[in-house]
């Protein structure tokens, strides 16, 4: 199965556990999650709300510090970064999308596009160039000067696409990216992140509840109370969407 | 079933290697960028600022009352002895000087609050601003930024309406009279001192929230729900 190459896998996480400490009480979110995830793989982490998912979503992003365990980037352990090589990775090799956009509400789509570029050092006309580029490959090409606001529900979610992209990063962390939009809408931007997956190569990390999402994905890590329960591939699952008729023809 | 089929650009590039580390932006970028949120929050700015704009006022008529009162001439209808009035004027400066820290506090606090508050309501901003590779430092600096701004533009605006304020309240006793009991020096003095107070406070008051803010890991920036 594996061919051995050192780079074959470019997140691996190691007997990751999350503790919270609650009211005096200590909670295990994650009780040592063991994972792998190949260069280019499509990924949806499924499981219940308080499996554990969104916080394993934050440790494979570098958004949290596990209590005990590494998560492993390009075979990099996360811990031994400090906080400017943390912000370097965030920046350049990891783009995010989150259930709720989380626009700069005072910026337009296109200066929250070039956000990214700026914190790279990307001088402004380059940025902007790529940033109009990048909208128009999301297909909101003519709505650059909106602000958040200004724009709907999934456009909004377009123009985080659009942003997670900014600096050609290796791997995207979707959460719940489809949670807050409705069916076709949400149709339309799982469409788009395969098509990114596949034209750019980059590695797609999504945590959904979303069978649709389910369906494009490579592979399908169910998380429960903290564990990885299973890991199946696509093709030896079966999915039922009625709905999934007109969204072309990746439905059975 | 292996990997992908062909390694595709994105992902040859080996990604986390230490000592590559983020850098940290010119100023010039933080200064627009905290223009433009003061700019976009026009309201919710004016409204943080109108809480130092009234605390520097209520500084600034203090201040205002004070230098006339100690020029205008000193009026002596009830046929008080030199001593009783140097021990009146006395009284009266301890007086003065209470009021002005007690409007330094008022203003500090008010202040204080209001900063607090810009800074909770934008936990996600922050989160969301160190997800796309801010620095806790850059974060901080936007921050100050903004509370600069608005600190030397509330102050400014904040002197003229409380001095103004002091000057006409005074002009009811004294009619155009006032004016001579203004040395422009003092009034000068009042100012540099009403400008820096609001300034410092505002920009003092900020320091801590922005600091917390920008050190929390960005999970529990997002996390958080105002």
């Amino acid at each position: 199965m594996s061919n051995g190459s050192k780079n074959e896998y470019i997140v691996r996480t190691k007997g990751v556990v999350k503790e919270y400490t609650m009211g005096g009480q200590t909670l295990q979110a994650l009780k040592g999650v063991d994972l792998d995830i190949r260069r280019g793989e499509y990924i949806s982490l499924m499981g219940p709300s308080g499996s554990g998912k969104s916080t394993l979503f934050n440790m494979i992003g570098g958004l949290d510090r596990p209590s005990q365990g590494s998560v492993f980037i390009d075979e990099v352990d996360m811990a031994q970064l400090d906080a400017a090589e943390l912000a370097y990775l965030r920046c350049r090799r990891i783009g995010y999308i989150f259930q709720t956009f989380n626009l700069i509400p005072v910026m337009t789509a296109l200066e929250n596009v070039t956000l990214p570029m700026i914190f790279a050092g990307t001088p402004s006309e380059e940025a902007a160039q790529r940033g109009i580029r990048l909208l128009e490959i999301v297909g909101l090409g003519h709505r650059f000067h909106h602000k958040p606001t200004e724009l709907s529900g999934g456009q909004q979610q377009r123009v985080a696409i659009a942003r997670s992209f900014a600096n050609d990063p290796a791997i995207i962390l979707a959460d719940e990216p489809t949670g807050n939009l409705d069916g076709s809408t949400g149709t339309e931007i799982i469409e788009l992140l395969r098509r990114m997956n596949k034209d750019r190569g980059v590695t797609v990390i999504s945590a959904t509840h979303d069978l649709k999402m389910v369906d494009v994905s490579d592979r399908i890590v169910y998380i429960r109370d903290g564990l990885v329960e299973r890991i199946e591939n696509r093709e030896d699952i079966t999915i039922h969407l009625g709905e999934m008729a007109g969204a072309g023809g990746l439905a059975h | 079933m292996t990997g992908p089929e062909q390694a595709p650009p994105a992902s040859d590039r080996l990604i986390g290697q230490a000592g590559q580390r983020q850098v940290h932006l010119p100023l010039r970028k933080a200064f627009g960028i905290a223009l433009k949120g003061i700019q976009v929050r026009f309201w919710r700015s004016m409204i943080t600022a109108a809480g130092v704009l009234l605390g520097i006022a209520f500084l600034a008529a203090t201040l205002g009352q004070s230098i006339i009162e100690s020029h205008q001439p000193v009026l002596n209808e009830q046929g008080l002895s030199q001593a009783q009035l140097m021990v009146q004027k006395q009284e009266a400066q301890v007086r003065q000087v209470w009021l002005v820290s007690m409007s330094l506090i008022v203003s500090a606090v008010g202040i204080t609050n209001s900063m607090l508050m810009s800074v909770t309501e934008r936990f996600k901003e922050i989160g969301t601003m160190k997800c796309l590779g801010a620095l806790d430092s850059f974060i901080v600096r936007l921050f100050l930024l903004e509370a600069g701004f608005l600190g030397v533009l509330a102050s400014f605006f904040g002197f003229t309406l409380g001095f103004s304020g002091s000057i006409i309240a005074k002009m009811f006793e004294h009619g155009w009279n006032v004016w001579r009991y203004l040395p422009p020096g003092e009034v000068l003095r009042g100012f540099v001192w009403s400008m820096t107070a609001g300034t410092l406070l505002t920009v003092l008051a900020t320091i801590f929230p922005a600091y917390k803010a920008a050190q929390l890991p960005p999970a529990a920036a997002l996390r958080s729900e105002i």
